[in-house]
This record gives C-alpha cells, structure tokens and sequence, in this order.
C-alpha cells in the first residue's frame, strides 16, 4: 500500500493528513501555528513519525501561508489548488463550488472533475473574512463561534459599512444604543455573508454544488444564512476544515521516486 | 541651474536617472519640456515645437500621503502619486517642466489636472468620450490643431505640416522598432522575461534623442535574435505564456510581473500601456491632412476611457493567437473605474476564446504582495 502526506500550515493553525491509494483518511493531526513555521513543521514531523508516516520516505506535500517552512515537503502547492482539490474529495460532484472563509481572506473556487478552474480572492480588505468576525467578536466580548450561535436569535439590525475599522465602530455605536446584542450578532454574520455571496456571484457559469471548507464551516447559522442568500443548500462536513491538507495529499500522488 | 538632489531620486530607475541630468542639459542649453501623463499625447506635435516632451506618471506610494492632503483617498494610486510629487517638489521632472500637457480621460485624472493646474502651466486636450463616426475624429482633429496654434504662440514656433510629416516619420520608426522587440516575444520559448521587456520600453521614454532611442531598440532586438540562433533559452519552454492587461502598471511591476515570472510564468506580451496597445498604430504620413492623420492615429488607441472600448477587445483576441496565450492576467488599479468595470468584457472575451483569466486589483503599497503572488502561482496551476 501507497501513502500520501499533505500538510497544510495555516495562518492559525496547521492541519496535517495521510491518505493511502485508496483515497482513504488515515490519520489526520491539527495543531496551533506557532510563531515559527519551522517549529511547527518539526513538532508535525515528530507526530507523523510516531505514528508510522516518515514524511522523509512518503510523498508528502505542504500548503498554506507557511508551505515554505516545511523542509520535508517534496514540493508546495498554493492553498487555493489544495482547498479546491480536498472539497472535491470531501463532498464529489463533477461541478463545485467551494467558499472558504479564511482568517486573512476568503476565496471562492471554482472545480470542475476534481480540478481548479477558475477562483476569486477578497482583495486587500479583511470584510467578508474570518478576521472580520473575529474584531467583531472583540468588540462584543464574545468568542467567534458563540457569536454565530447568537446570531440566529436577532435580527431587524445591519451595518452598512464594509471596512472593518468604520464597522467596528458602528458596531460600538449600536452597543450605545442599548442595541440587543443577538441583533448586532445578527447584522455582523449578515454582513459577511452577503460581501462573501456577492464575490461568488462573480464566477461565471453554473455553481453546481456549492460547499463551505476553512474556519467557519462548523458554523451552523453562517451555512445557514449563505445557503438562504445564494438560493441553493451549502453543504459543510466537519472534516471541512482538512481540505487543504487533504488536497496537498492529492498532490502527493504525482511525486514518484518514493513509494515503490 | 542647479538644484540639490531630491531624497527619493534613487528610488528612479536608471533610465530615469540618467534621463534626469539630460534634461537639465537640454533646459540649460535653453530647450523647453513638456510633463506628460497618457499615451493619447501627441508627441510629434511637441517634437515639432522643439518640445521634449517626459513621462510624469507618479509610481511610487512615496508621494501618496503629500497628495492625500488635496486628493480623496479613495482614488486611484497612479493620480494621487503623480499629483503628490508635483505639490511635493519631489520630481525634478515636474520641476523642470515649461508646461504640462494632460487629456480628459478618467475623471480622476481631469479633475486633479485643474488642481495641477494651480502649480504649473497645464493644457488639457479634449478626447472625445468614443471613438464610432466621424464627428469623434473631427473633435480630436479641431483639438489638435487649437494644440498647434497654442504651442504657436505661446512658445514663437511655427509648425508647419512638413515639419509635422517628419515627426511622425520619426515616431513610426521608433513604434516599429519597439514593436519588434516587443514581437520577439512571440517565440516558444521567448528570448526573454516580460519583465526585462518591460523596463527596457518604460526606460526608452527616459532618452530624449529619438534616434538613439530607435537604435538602441533596435540593437538590443538584434542582440536577443543572436543569442537565441545561437541556442540560448534562458526562458523554460514550459513557461505559461502570459498575456498581461489593464492599467498602466509601472509602480506595481515587482509585486505583479516579477512575481509571475518568479513562480514559472513568462509575460510575453503586454497589452497595456507601455507594451502594444500604443504602438501597433502608425501614422499615414502621406496623408493630404497630416493633423487628422495623427489624430485618427492616437483615436485608434483602445483604452477604457472610450465607450465602448470596441478596439481593446479587437486588438486582444488577435493578441491572444498571435503571442500563442495560456493566461490572461489582468492587473488592474484600486478605484480606477474604467478598467475595473471592463474587466467584466475582458474576462468574458478570455473565456470566450478558453484561456483562463485572473483579475489583481492593487495599489502601489506593499501590504499585499503576498497574496498577490500566491494567487498569481494558484493561476499558473491552472494552466498545468
Ligand atoms: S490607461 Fe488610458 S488614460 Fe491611462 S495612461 Fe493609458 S491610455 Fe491614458
Ligand atoms: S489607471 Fe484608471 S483611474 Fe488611474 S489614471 Fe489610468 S484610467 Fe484613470
């Protein structure tokens, strides 16, 4: 038997997976990004060693913001191949659509037979990401996951602007008000959903499936608020948040000269 | 005339630096300058004046901060930079600028002419909004030659049509000469990084002596053809092949084109500014109205700012075959208006012909390079 390692160092933390020929999920491994890439990538080594995986004689692929740091990686794939690639395995379809709601950006892919075929990324603006829930949150004294939860019970409220810094303080502004805090919640997902679904109206062609991987996919009512929003169900599994490791495995498959 | 070096003078190019104490030389020696900003200038009406006429294009984030005192901030990076070096005396161009010469084109860029306008001499040339029927190519003509009669008299010239001819014979022959290198490109694999092309146009516009200029093209044509005869590759012949469109992207060349190229691609033709959209048009310098030849001349030039931009989509699908294209990177400038609501045709005209198209919308900071280039390498996994 085959196996493949995909590794995925991400802004906050850093996924790891091992797949055999089978495409089959045998291992997978998260752990918090630390302030070296390196280390990270070293503690990960360690861990897949134990358990059997020598990344130094498996094919192995790294992504992610850190990809660069893993100097066990036989080669690195971008985040945007790897996400596309792992939500076709994760969730099928000939024709998908993956949104991944990053901490620093969102991307929108387009997949087609399991390849990327076209994708859009926020640019240079942190609405309509991760990091906009999280100032939020702060704002609020909340933590991200129990804001969204919130959210569900509000509503009558929005915030108009979409730059965090000028959101923030409506978001204060609201709080002055004696605004509830389940309806502020309410206009904060609100307002990434619909920056997030207006980006993915930006792909042409049909969505065929449309899936959400990355952070927030254990998010029930933002999966819930973007299916409402984009008129068609988004599907969310709780292996989500692996799609990228699991895509750089898939990549793994074309390194030859290691597995015999 | 003298003048102590301003601080961000090392940050120009070479060409530019040098081109810097030419222009003092030729101001010294009694010569006048003209600061301009657009390829709808028409250069052989200034050369006939005796006018040199230099590149203002602001292409550094340096001067933004100066130009954000006057300018909103949510402008496009090119104006607010080229407005910050003129009230910021940073740019011994402007400086030495006799009058600047601008175009109504975007709106950004008109309305922070009138403002310039309060710093130095500034003329605007009407363009007409589109280029269809007759009456655009009349407006342009009538603007041209009200441009003549200006220069006339304000500088005690007379620019007759022979003089004019000869001008424009001149800047054909540059034009060709650019092309040329420019269509070396076409090659599998080219004889050369896009990147390189490019400084190389862009640092042309630094040599004022037309001549020179054309052999200096020239040569480096000949030497690129030699060495690749020769059997040097230094490109891979597996290179994606790069189409690059858009803005003018001169102050964001190292995050966008260099990055393309670092990550395995080859920009082997630039649709843009600097590369083929202003050179693949010549003027009939046999024509019996020299003006309207010049004028039906810069027309034919497909920017944004035309409705509707009928020749940008023309001239690319032709592009697209003749430079064999495996992507379309279309890089466009933050709150530039025109280009970035006709990305829309672009991507569509890409898909229309099946290469893949990525837009990059960015400003002249540094904050996103990153990003910029990890989408730029997603792209160029695509077209494996
Ligand atoms: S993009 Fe258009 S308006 Fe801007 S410099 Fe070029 S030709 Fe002029
Ligand atoms: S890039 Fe766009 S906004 Fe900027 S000067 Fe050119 S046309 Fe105007």
């Amino acid at each position: 038997m085959n196996y493949y390692i995909g590794i995925d160092i991400g802004s906050t933390c850093a996924k790891t997976v091992v797949l055999d020929e089978n495409k089959t999920l045998l291992l997978h491994l998260v752990q918090p990004t630390g302030w070296s890439s390196v280390d990270t990538a070293l503690a990960i080594q360690r861990e897949l060693r134990e358990a059997g995986f020598d990344p130094e004689q498996l094919p192995c692929v790294a992504t992610g913001y850190g990809r660069i740091s893993v100097p066990f990686a036989d080669k690195t794939v971008t985040e945007i191949t790897c996400h596309g690639r792992g939500a076709a395995l994760l969730h099928g379809g000939e024709e998908l659509t993956v949104i991944d709601i990053g901490g620093q950006d969102t991307k929108i892919i387009r997949v087609e037979g399991g390849m990327v075929k076209d994708f859009v990324m926020n640019d240079k603006c942190s609405a309509g990401t991760g990091r906009f829930l999280e100032v939020m949150a702060n704002t609020l004294a909340l933590r991200p996951d129990a804001l969204c939860d919130l959210a569900r019970r509000g509503g009558g409220t929005s915030i108009s602007s979409m730059c965090t810094v000028f959101a923030e303080s409506e978001v204060i502004s609201l709080i002055g008000r004696g605004e509830k805090k389940e309806n502020i919640a309410y206009a904060v997902v609100d307002s990434i959903v619909k920056k997030v679904a207006s980006q993915a109206r930006r792909l042409e062609g049909s969505p065929g499936r449309v899936c959400l991987t990355g952070g927030l996919c254990s998010c029930a009512y933002v999966r819930d608020a973007l299916s409402i929003e984009l008129r068609t169900e988004v599907a969310a599994c709780p292996e989500g948040r692996y799609a990228g490791a699991l895509g750089a495995a898939l990549s793994a498959f074309s390194i030859r000269g290691k597995n015999v | 005339m003298t003048q102590s070096l301003p601080e961000s003078f090392a940050e120009f190019g070479e060409a530019r630096q040098k081109g810097f104490l030419r222009v003092k030389e030729i101001k010294e020696q009694g010569g006048k300058v003209a600061g301009v900003f657009c390829t709808f200038t028409p250069l052989e009406i200034l050369d006939t004046a005796g006018i040199t006429p230099v590149s203002l294009c602001g292409m550094s984030d340096e001067t933004i901060p100066a130009a954000e005192a006057h300018l909103p901030k949510n402008l496009c990076p090119l104006i607010k930079s080229s407005y910050g070096f003129a009230v910021s005396d940073k740019c011994p161009y402007t400086y030495f600028s006799d009058l600047i010469v601008g175009e109504t084109t975007c709106d950004g860029k008109k309305k922070m002419y009138e403002l310039l306008g309060k710093l130095k001499d500034t003329y605007i040339l009407h363009l007409p909004q589109g280029i269809a029927g007759d009456d655009a190519l009349e407006f342009w003509t009538r603007e041209l030659r009200r441009f003549i009669t200006y220069l006339e008299d304000r500088f005690q010239v007379r620019l007759t049509d022979a003089a004019l001819r000869q001008a424009a014979r001149v800047r054909n022959e540059e034009r060709a000469a650019r092309l040329e290198l420019m269509e070396l490109q076409a090659l599998t694999p080219p004889p050369a990084f896009g990147y390189d092309i490019y400084k190389t146009l862009e640092g042309l516009g630094f040599c004022f002596d037309r001549q020179e200029a054309i052999d200096k093209v020239r040569s480096l044509t000949a030497q690129l053809r030699a060495d690749y005869d020769a059997g040097k590759r230094p490109v891979s012949p597996h290179a994606k092949r790069i189409l690059v469109t858009g803005c003018p992207i001169g102050g964001v060349l190292d995050k966008t084109v260099r990055a393309l190229e670092e990550k395995g691609g080859v920009a082997v033709c630039f649709e843009n500014c600097s590369g083929i959209k202003a050179m693949h048009q010549m003027v009939d310098t046999e024509a019996e109205d020299i003006v309207q030849a010049i004028a039906r001349r810069y027309l034919s030039i497909g920017c944004a700012v035309m409705t509707p931009d009928s020749r940008r989509m023309a001239l690319l699908k032709e592009l697209l075959q003749t430079f064999r294209v495996d992507g379309v990177v279309e890089i466009d400038l933050q709150a530039c208006t025109p280009y970035c609501v006709e990305s829309f045709w672009i991507r569509q005209a890409a898909e229309a012909a099946g290469v893949p198209y990525l837009a990059l919308e960015t400003d002249y900071s540094q904050a996103d390079g990153g990003q910029l280039s990890t989408r730029l390498e997603a792209f160029l996994e695509i077209l494996e």
